[in-house]
């Protein structure tokens, strides 16, 4: 028997997928994703709200357009509408000692 | 689902004032409840708050009603089925003036006669409580350990899958444009998607809920002013460990069980020029982001190397006296207001309850009468030396 008689159709393609780890920063995975979108929290801000992805460090640069796509994928709606989501400052994680030295609040 | 025409109730307003009150009317026997939302639960104050409650007020009723809310909130992940994030450790109150210890002395005495075991505390046991916290310029302390914090996001959504289950219809991305009414009572509400006929409307929308009362032709003193706040990367618990706050200088920080550290304060400080009254648009700026990351230094000294991720603005329900508008309109029968008073996820829960139990059966444990806005007319006020 070499490895090519594997048989590819009894390998769970769908439950693969759903140990997929979709936020890296919060570690959610994909079947917490669609068990969610299921339940109807299909906007990006819902599943941030109530998963945490998109609050971590990388703030939604990883996980966004792959949640944009899965909440498509299951509810039929292009991914051009549905709300995608606030994009918040800053830009990149900053340290709280290097902008809190520029004035002190109220302690300067 | 198919657009309900009509309901016993209509409630206004997906955060926690009115999702508890829409998950209470159904499960206390209420047929049908229909919540409308403009966007999505928890995307207003509730979604955008500090996640703290407190029994530890500087007004008779703040502390009665406070002490309600912890009751409420130590159980309500086993209620509702689902976990909000529960955290006790109380507030630690900091006064950097001696008035301001004086004052604490006469919170303490109020809240410890209605049952709140509220203390000072020496600094020794203010640096246990918080290791990293900078002592030198406080003038005394004050906590109590039952005050604490929850995650307002899963607090809400938490209100929003039990009222589901108890069957409330939930309306996502529905605005309200009007009401049907006679002359003194309500008799529909009209919205983005369609009409729904109703003698009962809650209005529980927050900072917007004076605009929403306007269209029914209600002239109520409710507005938004907006305030900012910030995130951290998530870190080690101990950094934050009890909810951190001060009147003067204005600000509260706290650090979630999970790890990020959230700090804001009042704009009055940052933008005395130009405080963001009725400034909807909940935009954030630069300043508020050099003027907390300096309190937050100087309090925590190492927080220095922790990184800010996201900074956000919400907006606080003001009234005349910053205190809640709650009832049933004088002049517009079936129109009720429920509204905190910028303390909309603290008082949720029970406010949800009260009103629901006052709209169905005529009377409630609290006294919420006191809260109805027609003592702004009478000239009364209620009067808290405790509010931020």
């Amino acid at each position: 028997m070499s490895c090519c008689d594997h048989d590819h159709t009894k390998v769970d393609f769908k439950k693969m997928e759903d140990d997929i780890v979709v936020c890296r920063c919060e570690e959610i995975t994909l079947k917490e994703i669609r068990e969610w979108i299921t339940r109807g929290y299909d906007t990006f801000d819902e599943l941030k709200r109530l998963l945490r992805v998109g609050m971590g460090p990388c703030q939604g640069r990883g996980c966004r357009d792959i949640i944009l796509r899965e909440i498509s994928r299951q509810t039929g709606v292009p991914v051009a509408d549905i709300p995608s989501g606030t994009i918040r400052p800053p830009v990149k994680p900053i340290k709280c000692g290097l902008v809190g030295d520029i004035k002190g609040g109220d302690f300067e | 689902m198919s657009w309900k025409r009509t309901a016993d109730a209509v409630v206004i307003g997906g955060g926690m004032m009115g999702m508890a009150t829409a998950y209470y009317l159904k499960k206390l026997g209420m047929k049908s409840v229909v919540l409308l939302e403009k966007k999505t639960a928890a995307s207003g104050a509730t979604g955008r708050c500090a996640a703290a409650f407190r029994a530890t007020w500087g007004g008779e009723l703040n502390i009665i009603l406070g002490k309600a809310c912890i009751e409420k909130y130590e159980h309500l992940s086993e209620e509702l089925g689902m976990d909000i994030g529960l955290y006790q450790n109380g507030y630690l109150f900091m006064a950097y003036s001696d008035a301001q210890v004086e004052n604490f002395k006469k919170c303490i005495e109020l809240q410890n006669s209605l049952g709140v075991p509220s203390r000072m505390l020496t600094h020794d046991e203010a640096r246990e409580l918080c290791p990293g916290l900078y002592t030198d310029d406080i003038k005394g302390f004050y906590w109590y350990k039952r005050d604490g914090h929850a995650d307002p996001m899963l607090t809400n959504f938490a209100h929003q899958e039990a009222a589901k289950r108890e069957g409330v219809v939930i309306e996502k991305f529905t605005e309200v444009t009007g009401f049907k009414k006679t002359n003194d009572a309500i008799k529909g509400v009209r919205t983005s998607k369609g009409y729904i006929d109703t003698d009962i409307v809650i209005n529980a929308a927050g900072a917007w809920s004076g605009k929403v009362a306007a269209m029914a032709g209600l002239a109520i003193p409710v507005h938004g002013e907006r305030h900012e706040i910030f995130a951290t990367e998530p870190v080690d618990f101990n950094v934050c460990p009890t909810f951190l706050m001060s009147y003067d200088p204005d600000f509260y920080m706290q650090q979630r069980p999970h790890g990020s550290i959230i700090a804001g304060c009042g704009p009055h400080r940052y933008r005395p020029e130009a405080a963001p009254f009725d400034d909807y648009e909940m935009g954030d700026c630069w300043d508020f982001l050099e003027h907390m990351t300096g309190i937050l230094t100087h309090v925590l000294p190492r927080t220095k190397g922790i990184r800010v991720v996201r900074q956000w603005s919400g907006m606080y329900d003001i009234t005349p006296d910053m205190q809640p508008v709650i009832g049933e309109a004088d002049e517009l029968k079936g129109f009720w207001m429920n509204v905190s008073g910028s303390r909309g996820f603290m008082f949720g829960p029970v406010a949800g309850e009260m009103v629901a139990e006052q709209i169905l059966f005529g009377k409630t444990k609290l006294p919420i009468e006191k809260f109805h806005w027609n003592r702004y007319a009478r000239g009364e006020y209620l009067l808290d030396t405790a509010i931020a």
